[in-house]
């Protein structure tokens, strides 16, 4: 079973390839592009049939290495 | 003084290292990171680098090795163990030290001499050193130190803020601070201040012809407290 989960910064954490990025979409003549926040998308197959016991895994994944909650927050999708 | 240094995939200043802590004196041993167990030491470093390649987030994978597990455990037990550059981002991940090491502020890699101001004379690396600002290299991509508020407060609370950036006359300010590390952060211990990790190098400083030698006045100054 394929789990995907995305990790972005928290709140507050400044980005500063985010705003680069920003700065360079506006500088593309994207005025309206107001923020731009970078982060990380993995693809994740476990061994598993249960959705629920294959998410609890990968919980505990991003817990323990794929994020670090000091400055990101993950979202299982 | 016996010590060791871990040696992972990418590392780059293992070598370098283990050459300064011979210079003067150490019973040095350099120890690979699948290795189960590290040979008797007074001191553990972990040098700098980039430990498998930067993947994930710069140490985190090095902070799940085998050989890990014993440093932890040596930490605990008291053992000095300390964190250089890719080494203090891998103490960060193991959850050793608090907070964690971001990309620099302006997104360049930064390589320079700094000055850097020693906060805390309290503990076995700094106790009776004769300086107050050292002259030390700089060379990273991710040394902007970030924690939460908390954290901070009780960084600063116990002590436990090692080094900051200054200038040559020891001013902390945003124009001496390199990578936008909050309050100029370069170094931190963990509560018991046997763990110290930083992002300047002491080993690349250890000549007086090549590069000055306040580097050497650091290792010196951990012999000399040992005694």
């Amino acid at each position: 079973m394929k789990i995907k989960v995305i990790i972005t910064l928290k709140n507050g954490v400044l980005d500063p390839q985010g705003k680069a990025i920003q700065q360079t979409l506006n500088g593309m003549n994207f005025g309206n592009v107001e923020d731009v926040r970078q982060g990380k998308y993995f693809e994740i197959e476990v061994k598993e049939k249960d959705e629920k016991k294959a998410k609890s895994l990968v919980d505990d994944m991003c817990k323990k290495l794929l994020a670090n909650l000091v400055i990101e927050d993950y979202k299982i999708v | 003084m016996r010590s060791s240094v871990i040696i992972f995939p990418g590392s780059n200043c293992d070598r370098d290292m283990g050459v300064a802590l011979k210079k003067f004196g150490f019973k040095n041993q350099m120890v690979w990171h699948n290795d189960q167990s590290i040979p008797k030491s007074d001191l553990i470093v972990l040098p700098g680098g980039f430990s498998y390649g930067d993947y994930l987030r710069c140490g985190s994978i090095a902070s799940k090795s085998k050989i890990i597990k014993s440093v932890i455990d040596f930490a605990n037990s008291g053992g000095l163990v300390l964190g250089i550059c890719n080494g203090f981002q891998i103490l960060t991940e193991t959850g050793l030290l608090k907070g964690i090491l971001q990309q620099n502020k302006f997104l360049n890699f930064i390589c320079s001499n700094v000055f850097i101001k020693v906060k805390d004379k309290q503990n076995k690396y700094f106790r009776d050193l004769k300086k107050d600002i050292l002259e030390l290299h700089i060379a990273h991509n991710e040394g902007n130190y970030f924690c939460s508020d908390d954290e901070l407060k009780s960084l600063e609370d116990n002590n436990q803020i090692a080094v900051t950036y200054c200038g040559e006359d020891g001013t902390e300010n945003e124009t001496t601070n390199p990578n936008g590390a909050i309050k100029n952060i370069a170094g931190i211990f963990n509560n018991n201040k046997n763990v110290l990790g930083m992002m300047p190098h002491p080993e690349r400083m250890i000549d007086k012809y090549l590069s000055g030698e306040d580097g050497s006045l650091f290792f010196k100054n951990i012999l000399d407290n040992f005694k």
